[in-house]
């Protein structure tokens, strides 16, 4: 398994609660473009011969661009690499976008799954994190995308947003479960720094999110989507049997990934290295012929690190035969011997030779990972 | 020994000392010009990170003057109040000092203790005036100044600058014909003044010496007469930039030796070195105990790490001093060691180099003063540690010491320092103008006051314009309550601190406030309460924590997490659970921070 990661970094407007690389000025959308079409084809020996089992349009907004742009950026992906068959092509869209021409346009260009970031049903919440679309947009795009032959399709909510209450949280669950939908991602809010949201809540404009409250959410969420058939498959990720997001689940299984424009990540299996997070940056390096990006190299304890996290994001949890396999009997010895309060907690679940969280674990898996990480030599 | 001459170089803090040794070490090849980086004596690396001198540094020079050749021995000294024990050792080595006085700054506090120190000693002192390329230099008013410390004339003042190296060569002349060589019967027996040691992990104990009479020769059978030890000199030498090995070191020279003694106990700075088949007859009166200013309780964060942390500070102990301890426990931390310090600057310098030395992580606890208390029933004891405060219903009263502190300032900042010291319960004994625009004050101030963040303040509100400098003046009786800290009802111990009644609300106030800062949430709510006695008078929450996990973690975020979650487990190496709370090293000094 490989994937292409395709970073569009445009937005038409920026939610507030928003850290990821993107702009609000399309001023460089054409050059931009042009330059990810360099990368594609600079970067084609990527996966020395291995297929590429699934692409991603992400960012930013990639429900921004038009049909010929995306169809050039999927023509170059096709000629540039070995893209199978049955290959997962999934976009990320917002709902204001998907109306019943683009959707059209979308299914020929060979986009085969949808993940639509509707965060809430709730018109309030929708303007208070300032997104583009409406309650409305939010329902209407997944019928759409539904007649316009789409089977695929995830959508994105959000919990812990400040002013959601328990009771038009679980109206916003039970809305999306009964949705014709394969696949939901739900994310817990994270206060980022350097963002809108950051400064409104110093600035008392916005309450600041209680935790608890979101914690109880997290676990009725957990519980629910396991009883209408969508149950987690990862920390964030819901999905009906056979709709896991292979996308994604390359980055938690250690395949590698490449990944094309501005900010975006790559993982050869060895090396982890990132584009600049500049889209002007970026454009001028690849117009003077290089890739603007830093490069690291993990070494043997942070790799080991970086299988435990990644592992455990996954409730089918952390594989302890390729652990020991991979770094030796000392190192598997010493994750399960930190394992051991976990286990007998009950946060922690011992089994067939994997160590997974249990819903009660999955609360504060961040700390027990960070316990169960190898000690720096 | 005529071409002997030993001396140390003497200032207040900053005036130019080791940046004035790098130039005699320059103009007097001991150095090349490759090796000659600035403050090069300064070698420790948190001597070079602070840009101060922590430790005195000795080193020997060659010098032809008018086809004679001298050996002069130079030790730099550090000018910060908390390293004046440094000095006053150095000086037993020595016949004569260099005064460093900057030229724009003038007369500042520690100039005048130090040239006491020095006085005291019989040195013969030589006054430099420094930094003379400085624009805001004002040499005919510093120079006023110095004559009328000193009484010396005009004429014996030598103006120069470390940094262009003027004067240099007019500061050698002045080093060989005005200090006196060395003296002392080069036929006696050995003796030989130890005057600081070191641990060096491959070569075991090395002291440095001066020697008063007699000669140590390599492979001599020698004693130390205080410890009643005796040793093989494995190696002895004279220190130059490295230690550069000799076959002897004779009277008036000042060396090294090394005779594999890997036991920090067996040596003590201040002891004499003589021959075990020839001794002296009587040894050198060594050196003054000091008095620390300062307690604080040092804990290993790993408990079992007790042993190694004895260790550590005996190893520390033999390269300062000023330094003291002696085994105590805490019902919080478990064993550790109450130790005695010059200052604050010195007891962070102690923890920093615990732990950059010989990697110990450590938690020092609420530095205190240390109090007399006398008990209705007529006894009476010293109190080091809040846990010995006694019952207040079996108290007579308790005492606290007091200072003299005297305070050089710019006359525009003597409202703004008055202000300063009456808040810290100061009270003015003096006030007199040094010239007009320069003042001396003179306060009568609690030592508990000063110790702990005085010096920054008063730096910051005279803009760097105030200098200051204290002695201990005995004991006053005070109203003093102990203050303890409870985290979920429980008393934690280290956190206690001694403090005037009158200051222990806004203090448990803000202890409670820094402490809710520090404390990471946890999976279970934490009361901070502040008490004295039974009586709550503060309280703060950390609310539960109900939930940690990362939301997303995809592509770009995988290395991201990975490192964020190895440094919170490095994080909780710095911990120490203290009933079910964690709490974070630094949470112990909190109080030192406050405002
Ligand atoms: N302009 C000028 N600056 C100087 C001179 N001598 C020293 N300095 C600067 O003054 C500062 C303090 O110099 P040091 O030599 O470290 O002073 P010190 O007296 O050894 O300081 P402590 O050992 O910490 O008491 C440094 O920034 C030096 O660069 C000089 O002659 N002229
Ligand atoms: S649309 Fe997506 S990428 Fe753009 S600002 Fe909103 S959340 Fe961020
Ligand atoms: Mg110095």
């Amino acid at each position: 398994m490989a994937g292409i990661y395709l970073h569009i970094p445009f937005c038409r407007k920026a939610c507030h609660y928003c850290d990821f690389h993107f702009s609000t000025s399309l001023e460089k959308r054409e050059q931009v473009l042009q330059m990810m079409q360099r990368e594609l084809e600079q970067r084609s020996g990527f996966f020395k011969g291995v297929a590429v089992s699934s692409v991603y349009f992400g960012g930013g907004t990639p429900s921004l661009l038009s049909g010929a742009e995306l169809g050039q950026l999927m023509e170059l992906v096709r000629k540039n690499y070995a893209i199978q068959n049955d290959a997962e092509v999934t976009l990320e869209a917002n709902p204001d976008d998907l109306n019943p021409e683009y959707l059209a346009m979308l299914s020929q260009s060979g986009v085969n799954r949808l993940s639509i970031g509707v965060q809430s049903f709730r018109s309030e919440d929708l303007a208070a994190m300032n997104r583009a679309h409406s309650a409305e947009q939010a329902l209407s795009c997944i019928s759409d995308a539904g007649d316009a032959g789409f089977s695929n399709i995830s959508i994105d909510l959000m919990f812990g947003w400040p002013g959601l209450s328990m009771e038009a949280w679980k109206d916003n669950v039970k809305q999306a479960l009964d949705l014709p939908i394969t696949h939901l991602s739900c994310y817990g809010l994270t206060v980022e720094e350097r963002t809108a949201l950051t400064r409104k809540i110093a600035a008392g404009e916005i309450e600041t999110p209680d935790d608890a409250l979101a914690a109880e959410q997290y676990l009725w969420l957990l519980e629910s989507a396991e009883t209408s058939g969508i149950p987690w498959y990862e920390i964030s990720n819901f999905c009906r049997e056979g709709f896991a997001s292979r996308h994604n689940t390359s980055y938690w299984t250690s395949e590698p990934y490449l990944g094309i424009g501005p900010s975006a990540h790559s993982f050869n299996g060895v090396e982890r290295s990132w584009n600049v997070s500049s889209n002007s940056a970026y454009v001028q390096g690849w117009e003077r012929g290089f890739r603007a990006a830093e490069t690291e190299t993990a070494s043997e304890p942070e790799r080991i690190n970086e299988y435990i996290l990644t592992g455990l994001r996954m409730r089918r949890g952390l594989d302890l035969s390729t652990l020991k396999s991979a770094f030796g009997p000392i190192v598997h010895d010493g994750v399960l011997k930190r394992a051991g309060e976990y286990i007998d907690s009950g946060a922690l679940l011992h089994h067939q030779s994997r160590l997974a969280f249990t819903t009660r674990g999955l609360l504060f898996a961040d700390r027990i990972t960070a316990e169960l990480f190898s000690d720096p030599v | 020994m005529e071409h002997i001459r030993n001396f140390c170089i003497i200032a207040h803090i900053d005036h130019g000392k080791s940046t004035l040794a790098d130039r005699l070490l320059e103009y007097t090849n001991t150095v090349s010009k490759r090796d000659l980086q600035a403050q090069v004596l300064d070698d420790m690396d948190l001597e070079r990170e602070r840009g101060i001198t922590i430790k005195s540094h000795a080193i020997q020079m060659d010098y032809e003057l008018d086809g004679k050749r001298y050996v002069l021995n130079l030790i730099d000294t550090p000018g910060h109040v908390d390293f004046s024990y440094e000095v006053s050792r150095s000086i037993a080595a020595c016949e004569g000092a260099l005064l460093i006085v900057d030229a724009a700054q003038g007369i500042q506090a520690q100039t005048i203790s130090n040239l006491y120190l020095a006085l005291e000693n019989d040195l013969e002192i030589i006054p430099i005036l420094n930094k003379i390329d400085l624009p805001s230099a004002e040499p005919e008013l510093v120079k006023d100044q110095i004559v009328d410390l000193l009484g010396c004339k005009r004429e014996d003042i030598i103006p120069a600058s470390g940094k262009t190296g003027m004067g240099v060569f007019d500061i050698l002349r002045a080093i060989i014909d005005r200090i006196p060589h060395p003296q002392g019967d080069a036929e006696a027996p050995l003796k030989a003044l130890i005057f600081d040691s070191v641990f060096n992990s491959f070569r075991g104990i090395i002291a440095y010496y001066k020697v008063l009479e007699g000669e140590i020769r390599k492979g001599d059978h020698v004693k130390f007469v205080a410890t009643g030890a005796d040793y093989h000199a494995d190696e002895i030498g004279i220190l130059r930039l490295d230690k550069s090995p000799r076959d002897v070191v004779k009277t008036g020279d000042v060396g090294y030796i090394i005779s594999g003694i890997k036991n920090a106990r067996e040596v003590k700075v201040g002891d004499t070195i003589t021959q075990v088949g020839r001794p002296c007859l009587n040894a050198v009166a060594g050196f003054e105990d000091v008095k620390p200013m300062v307690f604080a309780g040092i804990y290993p964060v790993d408990t079992d790490e007790y042993e190694e942390l004895r260790t550590s500070i005996e190893k520390l102990q033999l390269n300062d001093a000023s330094l003291v301890f002696e085994p105590e426990s805490s019902a919080a931390l478990g064993f550790g060691f109450r130790c005695g310090f010059l200052g604050m600057l010195h007891m962070e310098i102690i923890q920093e180099r615990l732990e950059r030395e010989f990697d110990m992580t450590v938690i020092t606890t609420v530095p205190n003063v240390s109090y007399f208390a006398y008990l209705t029933n007529g006894e009476s004891f010293v109190v080091n540690n809040p846990s010995d405060f006694p019952d207040p219903s079996k108290l007579d009263r308790i005492e606290e010491p007091y200072i003299k502190a005297t305070i050089i300032t710019k006359a525009e900042f003597v409202g703004s320092v008055m202000g300063l010291c009456i808040g810290k319960r100061g009270e003015i004994v003096n006030q007199s103008y040094l010239t007009t625009d320069r003042v001396e004050l003179i306060f009568n101030m609690p030592l508990a006051e000063i110790v702990f963040d005085f010096y920054d303040k008063l730096k910051s509100i005279s803009k760097g314009y105030a200098s200051f400098d204290y002695h201990q003046i005995g004991y006053r009786a005070s109203d003093l309550v102990r203050l303890d800290i409870r985290l979920n009802s429980e008393p934690v111990d280290a956190l206690s601190a001694l403090i005037h009644r009158d200051h222990a609300y806004t203090f448990g106030k803000k202890i409670c406030e820094k402490l809710k800062e520090l404390i990471t949430r946890q999976q279970f709510e934490i009361v901070i309460q502040a008490a004295i006695g039974a009586k709550i008078i503060a309280r703060e929450t950390v609310k539960a924590l109900r939930k940690d996990v990362t939301a997303k973690c995809y592509g770009g975020d995988i290395s991201r997490k990975r490192k964020l979650l190895e440094k919170q487990k490095e994080g909780k190496k710095r911990m120490r659970q203290v009933g079910s709370v964690e709490i974070p090293q630094q949470a112990f000094l909190a109080v030192l921070k406050l405002d």
